[in-house]
This record gives structure tokens, C-alpha cells and sequence, in this order.
């Protein structure tokens, strides 16, 4: 058996997942569970038996390339996707879609496959890849809205892969080697290659893709999604662009603008959408910093960030599963029926808040931490208030809307979630509370060695204060407005902080910001109109390029020609 | 000597004799086999001097045994049987297609001259990439040239006629200044062998005479190859020939005049007084960047496929010009691997059009409607070619774009890679006209046009297919087409 595995493993990373998404379409729907299940598990053991360090070469049209290369920054990464889909896979058990089986494993492949490329066309053809296969977990929802989404988001991310292969000729050209390691701003290349990550990675004027198309596929679907495009591009920064000064100021931009968006949004997966920018955000300011504490915290932070915000995601699809409605305003009071599922979310909300002996802050600590040791002041501030903000729409709205709050219409009918999604909650829920309390479980397997105590009273004080204090804002409002005449149904709650007060400071913003898109969108269009009809009139069918001109400008246009060329080449 | 020695001669020999033998046969069964069989030898023999060439270097051939420079000498380097090659195997495949659309698109008492006139222009167009004297290069250029007139003169459509005698006119005026040119390179040498004038040169490089005779070299070089804005005669030369005219002239007629442009340029002058000391690589960058947005732009809008295709070729000429400006190996090589490619994809294309033309009844966008249903073959043809012009990877076109988006970037001209990826844009929209037409639209006609399986004719078929498969396999083995490009590049900016 040995000898045989020593022969045949380890085989590329993402093949047998791959194969897996394959065998999904031919075999019977008796097999199915297992062969999802088991692709998962198989290649995770293929992954285990590279070695530590471990790269492949070959050569195509005279290029070196590495279609494999493994070393401790990206075998966290591809245990992670492995999990990820293992959790994943569980959570789709019920659901027989072949079209959504082979999306979801091909999916995950490509993500395997775009953590483990040496160099940056492999990391291209992956890029790709990962594009396609998500594009179609959108379509798998099968309406039309989901259909216009995935449009949509298939030009970003479709116009991501031809930067970043754009980016990578030009870097290539000038004089850099193929290989996928650090990468910096210095050429234009460079630049190029970043925006392509940013894309993905949804920094901020980027990101509507992400918000836009995430809660427009199916309840699994966008477990999925959740875990796989978004983690795959904070690799490449990590691995490319650590340490570019640029970053932190996008980060801190990324972990605060989404908390806007956040409390004003109705559509609770798309809440979350939301806080995913934000947690990304948390990760690409600990890329920008680059030291190895910062690094450390980035890839803690995107392995919590996989599993707690799936947790919610799954959470949220297990709602929208049984009540067939996702929207804040029409749910409520679903804990009567539900109440694995609220508990289950409330751990995955705990996590994502940074509660201490939760997942999310032994991790965030350590970014906030790596900030705080680089001097970045004002950078720590946003990032509190962020952290704050994560508390506000993740911590508290999702649960309460959900699952307390009035009851709905839906609590009559709602039950318990199948079996199946309940265990995938329940291991992401195990996970989160493991992380936490045992954080070196994490530590150990980090890219660089790390010396460092979550749970040292400096940081539990910071974290509790600052939760603290976030409840005694609500409570300071709450009293500060419990008299007003026009609040006199005395039915006051904390959702008049979302829904009226957030809200109509947000709507004053977006109006503005409204009324300057429409206003410039009226005018772009109109440009394209009118150069369009500009172009028609000039190369349509008898427009002046068209036309089938007499023979004496013909002999015009060469005796010009030689006249302009002579007089070039006597001077 | 044996027969092998005097291959570069029988290339041209074989369809000349066969030219007036079809005419005395004067059967159009007979003509077509007689055209396929000297077609199909020529191919042969090009296929033999290719493995001399690429084993033991240039071959010169003294004609009737006088020495050079006294007697003509045709010279094969590595780039004329590139181009050999490629006007043969193309010129095969197109008289295989002939047989049917001639009978269809040609009146029965032409369909003799036809062929007669087709072997002509094979023979006219071989000889021009073998010659290695400028004046034999240029009786060659007429021979191709009047035959390529009464050529596009045979098209059904009334308009045929008006667009020959454009071209005619046009064409008749780019020979002329090629031979004022090489009248006044006469003048100064008193040589007509290439390689007697590229030695004789340099020393004269500061004549005015010199530089006046370059001039006009390049104007009527840059005439028969359609430049920017030289190109009014061809769209409609294209648009209104048969349409195995046309598949032939887009394939090979401007990809010999690009021979002869990179001849004169690199061979008979030298790379750094033509692209350095002479400021002909901004012209040809600047003619050749407008003619790919500009003929693209046209292409979008045209409703005759074969008019769009015509301009299509254009921006594809501009690519080839633009990477030719470059001067640089790389760009010349891209120019040469573009040439070999676009012949494939545009040979392809303009063959399945004819076999469209051949079961439909025209080329307009509104005849290719539900065309994927009637002849599947074709319209999967049609639009694999369509792939490979925009440069999808996995297809020549791919190859030739990556190589001169490198070309570009190398000489540190970036806007010039954009510009290229821009004009690859404007062609997905007009491909993506022909393809949406194809696969989309339901058939309108539905009287003239059932919706019955109606494929073309098997002899259609084959060479389309084979055109087809050529660039997908171009597209993926780069062997043969980059590394000869990139030999031939180095051997003419090397010198001779």
C-alpha cells in the first residue's frame, strides 16, 4: 500500500478534486454523497503527503514554469480550501444539482490550484478558472436576477484575469522571471497585476461584484463563494505585495466604508456580503504592514474569516432554505422554531465580533497588534472603529433580525434545517470555539514563527472595552432618545439605530452620491451615443472610411503619400 | 543535374505550362484537374526545397545556366519558402474548392479561362517570391498582377467589373513606381541581382537618386499591400470577385506583397538604413496603428460579410505593417509569423463564405441567419475562424498577437500593445456579428431557406476543414510557424 502511494501520491494538488467535479455528472445520485465527500478527503491526504517544501517544474513554449510549489504561506491556504469544501460539501448534502456539484468541487480545485502556482501564468490559467467555476455557482440559482448578477460578475472578474495577464507580460518583459513571488510597485507591471488582485479581493470602488452577485446564488452556493475568491486573492497580495505602504490605507478604507452599507442593507447574505469586505479589509491592512507578526495575523485571520463567516452564511441559508425569505423586514422570531440554527449563529456572529474565546479574536488581535508595533495611529483608530462596526451589523443585526425581534409570518411554518446542514454548522461552530480557546492550535501552522499571547490582559481589556463600550453607545441612545413625541408607540428598539438613524445619515450620503452617478452616467451615456453615431456616420456602410471612393483621390491619396515620404526621406 | 537542382524553376514552370494547356483542353472537368494536379506538384516541390533550405542554407539557381550578375538568378532563402509554401498549399486547397462554386459563380464559357487565368497568377505570385533579380521580380508582379484583374473581372455581380479596373488602375500605378524605383537604383549600380545591389549600395546611401528610387519602392510596395490609406481598391476588388477569387487574393496576394516590401527593405537595402536612417518605421507604425482601429471600425458596421472581411484584412495588414515598424527580430518575425497566420485564418474564412455563397446564395449578414442549423460544418468554420482572427489562445491568431504584443513591448512601445489588444476588442464585435447571426438568429427566409440539413459538398469541405484544423494546430505546435519565423528574421536583419 506504501509503495503504492509512493508511486502514484502525491499527484497535483487540485486533480482530484477536479476529477471529483467530473465523476459528479456521470454517477448516481445513490453514490453521490460519497464521492463528494470522499474527492474532499482524498485529495486533503494527497495534500498531506507533499513534503514541506516541494516545487515542480516543466517547460511549455519555452517557459519555465512551476505548476507547483508548496511552502509553509501556501499549505495553510490549501488545508484551508480543503476544509472549507469539506464544510461546504456537508452543507450541500440535501440538494441534488449536479450543475451546482460540479461548479461548487471545480471551484474549490481552482482555488487549490491558484494558491499552490509557482508562477504567474499558471496563477493566470487558475485565476481563470476560479472565475468560470463561480460564475457559474451564481447561475445555479437559475432566475433571472441571478442570471444578470453572474453577467455582471463574470465581467469583473473575467476583466481581473486579463490584468493580471496583461500585467504579467509587461512584468515579465521587464526583465523579471516568471515566478510568483514578491512582485512590488516598482514596474508598471506591477501595478497592473495589483489592480487584478484588488479586484478580487474587492478593495473599495472594486468590490460591487462581491456585494452585488454573492447573495444572488443559492443558499450553497454562496457558502461557497464566501470562501474561496475572495481568500485566494488575499494570497497573491500576501505573496506579492507584502509590505506595500499603499495597502494599509486601502485596508482601512475596506474595513470601514462596508459598515455603512452594512446597517442600511436589508437582505441579511448580503449584510454579510458587507462584512466580508470589511474583514478583508482587516487583512489587507496586516498585508500592507508586511512584518511577520502582520503577515501571521493576515493568514490567522483569513482562516477564522473562512470558517466564521461560513458559519453565518450557512446560517443565513438554512433561513432562507426553510422560510424561502432573506429579507431583514419581512423575518423574525424564527428562535420559536429555529433554535440550533440561532445558537449556531450567534457562535458564528460571537467569532466575526471578536469576542474573546471566540475564533475571530485571536487572530484580529494580532493585526491590531501589528498595526499598533508599526506606529499607524490613525490606522489603528479606523480599524477600531471598525472592529466596532463588525459588532454593530454582524455581531447584533443578523441574529436579531433573524431570529428574534417581532415575529413573522414565517414562524408558523419554519422548522429546524435538514440534518446535514446542521452538522456542517455545527463542525464550523466546533472550529470557532477551538480556535478560540486553544489558539496555538492555529499558531503552530502560521507561515512565520509566532511569539504571542492572545490572552494577555492587555488585549482581552481592549477587546471587552471597546465591546463594552459599544453597548453603552446603544444604551446612551436609547435613553438619550426614549422621549421624543414622534416615538411615542414607545416601541423603541435598537433597530431604530439601523433603520432610521444610520439610515438617514447614510441615505444623505448616497443621495449625494446618487445624484452625482446619475448625473455622470447621463453623461457618459450620452458621449457614447453621440460617438457612436459619430463613428456611423464616418465608418457605417457609407460613411467617408466606407465609401467606394472614384480613382483620382485614389491617385490622390498616393501621389500625397510619395510627396510626404520624399520630402521625409530627403530631410 | 539532376530534375531536384531545378525545382526553383519548375515551381513557375508547372503552372505556367499548364496555364494554356487547360486552354486547349477546353473542358472545365480537365482544367480543374490539370490546375489541382500542377498545384498539388508545385506543393510538393516546395515541401522538398524547404528540408534543402532548412538543411544546407540558400539555394541559387542560375537561369538557363547564365552566371549571375550577367544572367537572372533566382535565390530561395528561408523567407521566400516561407511564403512558397504557403501560396502552393493555399493555392491547392482553393482549386480543390473551385470546382462547384466556379460552376455556380462563373458562366460556363469562362470557367477554361478561369482556371487558365488562376495558374497564371500561382505562377506570377510563386515567381516573385523567388527571384532574386529586381527586374524579373517585377515582370513577375505584372504577370500576377493582370491575371489577378481579369480574376476579379469574372465575378457575377456587374460591380466586379468597376472594382477590377479601380484595382487596375491602382495596381498598374504601384508597378510603375516599383519600376521607376528600380530604374533609378539601375541608374546608380548598374546592377539588377539583388545581391549585387545590396553591396553596391551602401556607398550610395546618400544619393538622392537612391533615396527618391526608395521612395517609390516603398509607395508601390505599400500600394499592392493595401496600406493605410492605399487600401481603397481593395475592399471591393474582395467584395465583388468570386469567391474563390477572393479566398485566394486575401490569403495570398498581399502576403507576397509583404514579401516583397520585407525583400527590398532587408534585402536588397539594409535593416538599418531602411528602419533607422530612413523614418519609414514611423510610417509604417503610425499608417499601420490607424488602419487597424480605423478598418476595424468599418468591419463592425459592414453588412456583406465578404466587405468585412476585406476590411478586416486591412487592420490585419496595419498589424503586420505596425510589427514591421517595430525593427526589430522580434517584430520582424511577428510580421512573418502574422503573415502565415492570417493567410490560415482568412483563407479559412473566406472559403466558407464561398461554400455559404454556394448553398445560400449570398454573403449578407441576413443570409447567415440559422445557418447553424442548415450547414453545421461551415458554420462551426466559420466561427473557429472567427476565434483565431480575434487571437483566442489556442488558435493561430493567438500566436501571432502574443508575439507582437512582445514585439512591441520589447521595443518599449507599451500604447502599441494596448493599441493591438484594442483592435483584437473591435474584432470580437465584428466576429461576434457573424456569430450571433449564425447561432442566434432564426432563418428568415424560410422560403428560399428550409430549415433542412443542406451541407456543402465534401470537396468544399476539406480544404475549409483542413484551413481550420491548420489553425488550431499552428495555434498549439508553434514549432514549425515562430521558430522558421524567428530563423528568417535573423538571417534578413542579419544581412543576406
Amino acid at each position: 500500500m506504501n509503495d503504492l502511494l509512493q508511486t502514484f501520491a502525491p499527484l497535483p494538488p487540485a486533480s482530484i478534486l477536479y476529477l471529483g467535479a467530473i465523476l459528479t455528472i456521470v454517477i448516481s445520485h445513490k453514490l453521490r454523497a460519497t464521492t463528494l465527500l470522499l474527492t474532499v478527503v482524498l485529495s486533503a491526504i494527497n495534500l498531506s503527503l507533499f513534503p514541506a517544501e516541494f516545487s515542480t517544474q516543466s517547460t511549455i513554449m519555452g517557459m519555465e514554469l512551476t505548476p507547483t510549489r508548496i511552502d509553509r504561506l501556501s499549505i495553510l491556504f490549501g488545508y484551508l480550501f480543503h476544509l472549507a469544501a469539506f464544510i461546504g460539501v456537508i452543507y450541500a448534502l440535501h440538494q441534488r444539482d449536479k450543475l451546482q456539484d460540479l461548479a461548487a468541487l471545480s471551484y474549490a480545485a481552482s482555488a487549490v490550484g491558484a494558491v499552490f502556482s509557482g508562477d504567474l501564468l499558471t496563477l493566470f490559467i487558475y485565476w481563470e478558472l476560479l472565475a468560470l467555476t463561480s460564475t457559474l455557482l451564481v447561475f445555479t440559482r437559475r432566475t433571472d436576477r441571478s442570471a444578470k448578477a453572474g453577467m455582471r460578475y463574470l465581467c469583473f472578474q473575467v476583466g481581473s484575469g486579463v490584468l493580471l495577464l496583461a500585467g504579467a507580460i509587461s512584468y515579465i518583459n521587464a526583465g523579471h522571471s516568471l515566478d510568483f513571488n514578491h512582485i512590488g510597485l516598482e514596474s508598471p507591471g506591477g501595478v497592473l497585476i495589483l489592480i487584478a488582485f484588488g479586484i478580487k479581493s474587492a478593495f473599495p470602488m472594486l468590490h460591487s461584484w462581491l456585494t452585488d452577485a454573492y447573495p444572488e446564488s443559492t443558499p450553497i452556493g454562496t457558502v461557497f463563494l464566501t470562501a474561496f475568491t475572495t481568500k485566494v486573492a488575499i494570497y497573491a497580495l500576501a505573496r506579492g505585495f507584502a509590505g506595500t505602504e499603499l495597502l494599509i490605507y486601502i485596508g482601512a478604507i475596506m474595513a470601514c466604508f462596508p459598515i455603512f452599507y452594512a446597517v442600511i442593507e436589508n437582505d441579511l447574505r448580503r449584510v454579510l456580503a458587507y462584512s466580508l469586505i470589511n474583514q478583508l479589509g482587516f487583512m489587507v491592512v496586516g498585508i500592507g504592514i508586511g512584518s511577520e507578526l502582520a503577515i501571521n495575523g493576515t493568514v490567522a485571520h483569513a482562516f477564522n474569516d473562512v470558517i466564521f463567516k461560513g458559519l453565518l452564511m450557512m446560517s443565513m441559508g438554512a433561513v432562507l432554505q426553510v422560510t424561502g425569505e432573506i429579507r431583514g423586514s419581512e423575518l423574525g422570531g424564527l428562535y420559536q422554531k429555529m433554535p440550533k440554527t440561532a445558537w449556531l449563529c450567534m457562535i458564528g456572529a460571537a467569532s466575526i465580533s471578536a469576542f474573546p474565546l471566540f475564533s475571530g479574536f485571536v487572530s484580529k488581535s494580532i493585526i491590531v497588534t501589528a498595526v499598533m508595533t508599526e506606529g499607524y495611529t490613525v490606522i489603528w483608530l479606523a480599524l477600531l472603529f471598525a472592529s466596532a462596526g463588525v459588532f454593530h451589523h454582524a455581531g447584533i443585526k443578523i441574529p436579531f433580525f433573524a431570529f428574534f425581534y417581532k415575529p413573522s409570518k414565517f414562524v408558523e411554518s419554519a422548522h429546524e434545517p435538514p440534518n446535514n446542514m446542521l452538522i456542517a454548522m455545527t463542525i464550523a461552530a466546533v472550529l470557532c470555539i477551538t480556535i478560540g480557546c486553544f489558539p496555538q492550535l492555529l499558531y503552530a501552522h502560521l507561515p512565520y514563527e509566532l511569539d504571542y499571547s492572545a490572552y494577555d490582559a492587555s488585549h482581552v481589556l481592549a477587546q471587552l472595552q471597546l465591546l463594552a463600550f459599544s453597548a453603552l453607545a446603544f444604551t446612551w441612545l436609547k435613553l438619550a432618545h426614549i422621549y421624543p413625541p414622534e416615538l411615542r408607540s414607545a416601541n423603541l428598539d435598537i433597530e431604530w439605530l439601523y433603520r432610521r438613524l444610520l439610515p438617514r445619515w447614510a441615505k444623505v450620503f448616497s443621495d449625494k452620491v446618487q445624484f452625482i452617478r446619475t448625473r455622470y452616467s447621463q453623461l457618459i451615456n450620452r458621449k457614447c451615443r453621440s460617438l457612436i453615431s459619430l463613428l456611423a456616420t464616418h465608418h457605417g456602410s457609407h460613411g467617408l472610411m466606407a465609401r467606394t471612393w472614384p480613382t483620382g483621390s485614389m491617385v490622390l491619396a498616393v501621389a500625397v503619400l510619395l510627396g510626404l515620404t520624399l520630402t521625409m526621406y530627403y530631410f | 543535374m539532376s530534375l531536384v537542382d531545378h525545382l526553383p524553376i519548375l515551381i513557375i514552370i508547372i503552372p505556367l505550362i499548364a496555364a494554356p494547356l487547360c486552354v486547349l483542353f477546353d473542358s472545365a472537368k480537365a482544367s480543374w484537374l490539370l490546375a489541382l494536379a500542377a498545384c498539388i506538384s508545385s506543393f510538393i516541390g516546395s515541401i522538398k526545397l524547404l528540408n534543402t533550405i532548412t538543411l544546407s542554407g540558400p539555394i541559387s539557381y542560375s537561369l538557363g545556366g547564365w552566371q549571375p550578375p550577367w544572367g537572372i538568378e533566382y535565390r530561395l532563402d528561408l523567407l521566400s519558402i516561407i511564403l512558397l509554401l504557403l501560396l502552393t498549399s493555399i493555392a491547392s486547397l482553393v482549386v480543390l474548392f473551385a470546382r462547384y462554386s466556379v460552376e455556380q459563380e462563373i458562366s460556363k464559357n469562362r470557367i477554361v479561362p478561369f482556371y487558365a487565368t488562376l495558374l497564371l497568377a500561382i505562377a506570377g505570385l510563386s515567381g516573385i517570391c523567388i527571384s532574386g533579380d529586381v527586374f524579373n521580380l517585377f515582370v513577375f508582379l505584372e504577370i500576377s498582377s493582370i491575371a489577378s484583374y481579369t480574376l476579379i473581372s469574372l465575378g457575377k455581380d456587374r460591380r466586379a467589373l468597376n472594382a477590377a479596373f479601380k484595382y487596375l488602375v491602382m495596381g498598374t500605378i504601384g508597378a510603375t513606381f516599383i519600376l521607376i524605383g528600380i530604374g533609378f537604383l539601375y541608374m546608380q549600380t548598374g546592377t539588377l541581382n539583388m545581391q549585387d545591389l545590396s553591396e553596391r549600395l551602401p556607398s550610395l546611401y546618400d544619393n538622392r537618386t537612391i533615396r527618391a528610387g526608395f521612395a517609390f519602392l516603398t509607395v508601390g510596395v505599400c500600394l499592392k499591400l493595401a496600406l493605410f490609406p492605399l487600401h481603397l481598391w481593395l475592399p471591393n476588388a474582395y467584395a465583388y470577385a468570386p469567391s474563390v477569387v477572393s479566398a485566394f487574393l486575401a490569403a495570398t496576394a498581399t502576403k507576397v506583397a509583404v514579401y516583397m516590401l520585407l525583400r527590398f527593405l532587408l534585402t536588397v537595402f539594409d535593416f538599418n538604413f531602411s528602419l533607422n536612417t530612413m523614418p519609414l518605421d514611423v510610417i509604417l507604425i503610425a499608417l499601420g496603428s490607424v488602419a487597424i482601429v480605423s478598418s476595424s471600425l468599418v468591419a463592425i458596421f459592414q453588412v456583406n460579410l465578404k466587405r468585412l472581411l476585406a476590411y478586416s484584412s486591412i487592420a490585419q495588414l496595419g498589424y503586420i505593417s505596425l510589427s514591421i515598424g517595430l525593427a526589430s527580430k522580434l517584430g520582424i518575425a511577428s510580421a512573418i509569423i502574422h503573415l502565415f497566420n492570417h493567410a490560415l485564418m482568412k483563407g479559412a474564412l473566406f472559403l466558407a463564405l464561398g461554400a455559404m455563397i454556394y448553398k445560400v446564395g449570398g454573403a449578407e449578414l441576413k443570409h447567415c441567419q440559422g445557418m447553424l442549423k442548415r450547414m453545421p460544418l461551415t458554420s462551426l468554420a466559420i466561427i473557429i475562424g472567427g476565434l483565431s482572427l480575434i487571437g483566442i489562445p489556442g488558435t493561430a491568431g493567438f500566436i501571432s498577437k502574443w508575439s507582437m504584443i512582445n514585439a512591441s513591448l520589447e521595443a518599449g512601445l507599451w500604447p502599441l500593445a494596448l493599441l493591438i489588444l484594442f483592435g483584437s476588442l473591435l474584432a470580437i464585435i465584428y466576429v461576434w456579428k457573424m456569430v450571433e447571426a449564425i447561432t442566434l438568429q432564426p432563418s428568415t427566409s424560410t422560403a428560399t431557406a428550409p430549415l433542412t440539413r443542406d451541407e456543402a459538398p465534401l470537396t468544399m469541405l476539406v480544404p475549409i476543414w483542413a484551413l481550420v484544423i491548420a489553425n488550431i494546430y499552428y495555434g498549439i505546435n508553434t514549432e514549425l510557424t515562430v521558430s522558421l519565423a524567428q530563423r528568417a528574421a535573423n538571417i534578413l536583419v542579419g544581412g543576406y
